[in-house]
């Protein structure tokens, strides 16, 4: 017993040194996995002696699910899109205005007003993408800008598809393939995406993240997926090309948020500022392989990016982009129920 | 009298052991489960959390659903559908676990007393590493790039590779390469107490090894064979890490469907209804298992 | 090899046919994908997937990521302390609960000890991240203890059932012997039946242990800032890129327990 008891007593201590309050200088990040460059954070904590730590989470909803009940103690989150919308209706968000910032003329024009937060009164641009269709030519080399590859694919393909199993991404797709409105509630438009769901599927071989290990591998040929993988898969392999639907696909944005319950508001402020300077937005693109919303960061990224096709949209195609809105829970209840029958 | 005093001693004191444990239990385990109750007596919100509004409907929804495009009331199929994919699968999983664990527990229980250590921590050590790269291993081997499959073409027994990533099988393989530790330990510390004595007793009345087996060993060691089954059957349940990576993901499992509720389907209700359904099944399922063969154990004797 | 097998006998009345192959297969088969992944951990190209030629660079970066060494020790130190605290408090309960005749609220204690085997780890991840938020608010206080608090928790059932087991096996003779000797009930627990339960209680330990360092979906939803563990830096890279600095965490902790075997098999060596 008197082990247990000397480990009991080293226990304790351990557990009381880690329970501490956020002192003075600290910043906490709560981002996506693998999303934040060590670097970047370096950079930052050298240049205004702030000691930051980052905490991953996997999902949007895990992230608003822990950052509104409370005691988290993040300081700022990083959502895509259509969640910006929802921390910012919910009240959980800081209104930092970084259209105010020192460094906002460095954003984008395409990115400074998106519909999802005008004005850029909260959040600042990470990194934006696209989901499209990653294809394996050597298995499949006719045209790989279509979503018909996923949806009703040709006999190359039948059997060796993935697909991203995000289930408002798949349904925007589809949704888009038959020419519906993203979030409608349109029963025909969705009676024919169900029926077009359910029956590629028998097509499809997998539905699982992982694009990167697997595909050079040969485990599937083609994919619809993010294109920041696809880029990564192609680099890999240089015959998996990335292709960019014409019925309409996605694009996505994660933004930097300050958190209105955050503890280190002004160390906050000081990293969205931080992040929409060139330089280093280029370090955040070249961790994760994935565009910025900030002009002339791409002196600072790896030159491959300049002239990617994953990162740089055709011209031919940038119309077709759509970005997903947060549906209402009427819709969003008819796209689970459609998602529960198809993967059931 | 006396006897009365000493039984209430004795059973206050069986409760005082068993206080540290329900303590932990209920402030991080059984109590917060009293909100999930809560939760699926509510409506969700519209963004996900819910709303204190009292509804029936997360618990309508576990059993009927509404068809989306005529609007016919059915038993919820597709519920029923994932819950039976997952029983099955525990259900395997646990003989498959119970088939090769068994002897393996048998073999550590059966060493020198100085090594039996040494091969419990052998069993364990893989299980050190982390599940998701434990998982990922066992698709090194079975993917048609892997192990297995270069192995057999280099041997020239087959031409093209054989599929084994993403089907039923894989998810087996991994099933039971995760819970195989979760058997043979508690089947380990029953039998490792053996008394061998009656093992040699039964063959000196010129008993078959499968009698002896079948007839001596397999009750002794049953306790520690209902901690093994439990143990694999239960958790195995919950699980979806494994049967995605290797099996695919296209077919959803019973802790998927939960996942769904508290993530994109943003029904929290739901999810806490669906939760609570499980746990009832999954407890009635469980006494009735206790019993039974703590009525074997006493009959037997 | 004799001194690790045994001597064999011609008739061994514990043998059972079939039985040592199942078992070695049973390792072979635990162990061939491990064994590759270490090989992977050494392996020069960045993916998973493709063999490039030996290099120590995984394990280099490794040990420059702090984000993955400070989640890894963050790991090994709440699932010692889970398996601890969990292995104590269910030795406890089990000689609260076991060989004794029934007695009211019994069927109850089980139940509940149980409990947390049995509901999907999502549903107790999202209680706690309600219950606990909320405490988290009203207390001011974020430490590592609610950790320690949800894991040792869940790995209660884990300790528990193998400890259980094992008592159940043994009879009260001894210990009903010591008593007519005079020997204190403390006395009786810690010079008979601790030493007969060990084998048990160490199942129970090393089951705990690793049911904690793997434990994904209650830590997530539990965790504040700062609180990484490493499963939840896996999670958090799944939709992203795997990279191999995980096989050379893996091989590491691999290394870790081969150590602390060794070590132990030692210390045990020389009571004998």
């Amino acid at each position: 017993m008197s082990i247990f008891r000397k480990a009991g007593f080293v226990g304790v201590a351990l557990l009381a040194s880690v329970g501490t309050a956020n002192a003075a200088g600290e910043l906490n990040l709560y981002n996506w996995g693998n999303y934040t460059n060590p670097d970047l954070i370096k950079k930052f904590e050298k240049e205004f002696d702030v000691k930051v730590t980052v905490t991953d989470y996997d999902s949007n909803s895990t992230a608003l699910a822990k950052v509104k009940a409370g005691g988290h103690g993040f300081d700022m989150v990083v959502p895509s899109a259509n969640y910006v919308k929802i921390f910012i209706s919910e009240g959980l968000v800081e209104k930092s205005r970084p259209d105010q910032m020192a460094n906002f003329k460095h954003v984008a024009p395409e990115w400074n007003n998106p519909s999802w937060d005008p004005g850029r009164m909260y959040s600042v641009p990470w990194q934006w993408g696209t989901v499209g269709m990653v294809v394996d030519t050597e298995v499949y080399n006719g045209d790989i800008n279509t979503s018909s590859l996923v949806f009703d694919p040709p006999p190359e393909l039948q059997g060796k598809i993935n697909m991203a199993p995000e289930m408002n991404d798949v349904l925007a797709l589809a949704i888009l393939y038959h020419g519906g409105e993203l979030c409608t509630t349109d029963k025909t438009v969705l009676k024919k995406v169900r029926d077009t769901l359910v029956a590629a599927k028998v097509h499809w071989l997998s539905m699982d993240y992982g694009l990167v290990e697997k595909m050079p591998r040969g485990d599937f040929a083609a994919a619809s997926y993010w294109n920041g993988a696809g880029f990564r898969a192609r680099l890999a392999k240089p015959s998996i090309n990335f292709g960019y639907p014409k019925e309409g696909y996605l694009l996505w944005m994660d933004s930097l948020m300050v958190l209105k319950d955050a503890k280190n508001m002004e160390n906050a402020k000081l990293f969205q500022n931080f992040v929409m300077h060139p330089e280093n937005a280029g370090l955040i693109s070249s961790f994760a392989r994935y565009a910025n919303g900030i002009t002339g960061s791409e002196a600072y990224m790896p030159a491959d990016m300049a002239t990617a096709r994953e990162i740089i949209i055709p011209d031919e195609f940038k119309a077709a982009g759509h970005f997903l809105p947060a549906c209402s829970k009427e819709a969003n209840d008819i796209y689970t129920a459609i998602w529960t029958e198809l993967t059931k | 009298m006396a006897s009365d005093q000493l039984r209430k001693g004795e059973v206050r004191r069986n409760w005082l052991l068993s206080t540290p444990a329900l303590i932990i239990l209920l402030s991080a385990a059984s109590g917060p489960l009293l909100v999930v109750l809560v939760y699926s007596f509510l409506t969700p919100g519209e963004y996900g959390g819910v709303v204190w509004q009292f509804s029936w409907d997360a618990w309508i929804s576990v059993i009927f659903e509404r068809d989306i495009f005529d609007d016919t009331i059915s038993i919820a199929d597709a519920h029923l559908t994932i819950l039976w994919r997952s029983v099955s699968l525990s259900l395997m999983t646990t003989v498959v676990t119970f088939i090769l664990g068994f002897p393996t527990a048998y073999f550590i229980a059966t060493r020198p007393p100085q090594n039996r250590n040494l091969w419990l921590f052998l069993i364990t050590i893989p299980f050190w590493t982390n599940l998701l790269i434990r998982t990922f291993a066992v698709l090194e081997v079975i993917r048609n790039e892997g192990v297995i499959n270069t192995a057999l073409i280099a041997m020239g027994i087959i031409e093209t590779p054989i599929q084994i990533l993403y089907t039923d099988t894989a998810i087996m393989i991994g099933m039971t390469y995760v819970y195989l530790p979760l058997m043979v330990l508690p089947i380990y510390a029953s039998m490792e107490r053996l008394n061998f004595n009656l093992v040699e007793a039964a063959y000196d009345l010129y008993a078959t090894r499968l009698k002896v087996l079948w007839r001596v060993i397999v009750p002794l060691v049953k306790p520690g064979i209902v901690a093994g089954s439990i143990l694999v059957f239960v958790p195995s349940l919950g699980t979806f890490v494994t049967p995605r990576v290797l099996g695919g993901g296209k077919k959803l499992m019973l802790s998927n469907l939960i996942e769904l509720q508290f993530g994109s389907g943003r029904n929290w209700p739901l999810g806490a209804a669906l939760s609570i359904t499980l746990l009832a099944m999954v407890m009635v399922a469980l006494i009735i298992y206790i019993r039974t063969t703590q009525r074997d154990q006493a009959t037997s004797k | 090899m004799t001194a690790l097998f045994g001597k064999r006998k011609k008739f061994s009345l514990r043998h059972q046919p079939g039985f040592t192959s199942i078992a070695m297969a049973c390792f072979v088969l635990l162990y061939a994908p491990i064994i590759i992944l270490v090989i992977y951990s050494f392996n020069e190209g960045r993916y998973i997937a493709v063999w490039e030629g030996f290099s120590l660079q995984w394990y280099i970066a490794a040990w420059n990521n702090e984000a993955v060494i400070d989640a890894t020790l963050r790991s090994l130190l709440l699932a010692f302390l889970a398996a601890l605290i969990s292995t104590v408090v269910a030795t406890m309960a089990a000689i609260g609960t076991t060989r004794t005749s029934p007695y009211r609220g019994l069927t109850s204690i089980h139940t509940l000890i149980n409990q947390p085997l049995i509901v999907p780890e999502i549903v107790t991840g999202v209680a706690l991240l309600i219950v606990f938020a909320a405490v988290k608010v009203a207390t001011g206080f974020q430490g590592f203890f609610y950790l320690v608090l949800a894991h040792a928790a869940f790995c209660i059932p884990f300790a528990y059932l193998p400890i259980r087991a094992r008592l159940e096996g043994m009879d009260k003779t001894l210990e009903t012997a010591a008593a007519d000797l005079y020997a204190s009930r403390w006395m009786t627990f810690r010079r008979i039946t601790l030493p007969l339960l060990w084998p048990g209680i160490l199942a129970g330990a090393m089951l705990a242990f690793v049911i904690s360092l793997d434990n994904v979906v209650i830590t997530e939803f539990v965790k504040s800032a700062g609180q990484e563990t490493l499963p939840t830096y896996m999670l958090g890279q799944l939709r992203r890129v795997i990279t191999p600095e995980i096989n050379a965490i893996s091989t590491v902790l691999l290394l870790i327990s081969l150590l602390v075997v060794s070590l132990y098999f030692i210390v045990t060596r020389k009571r004998t």
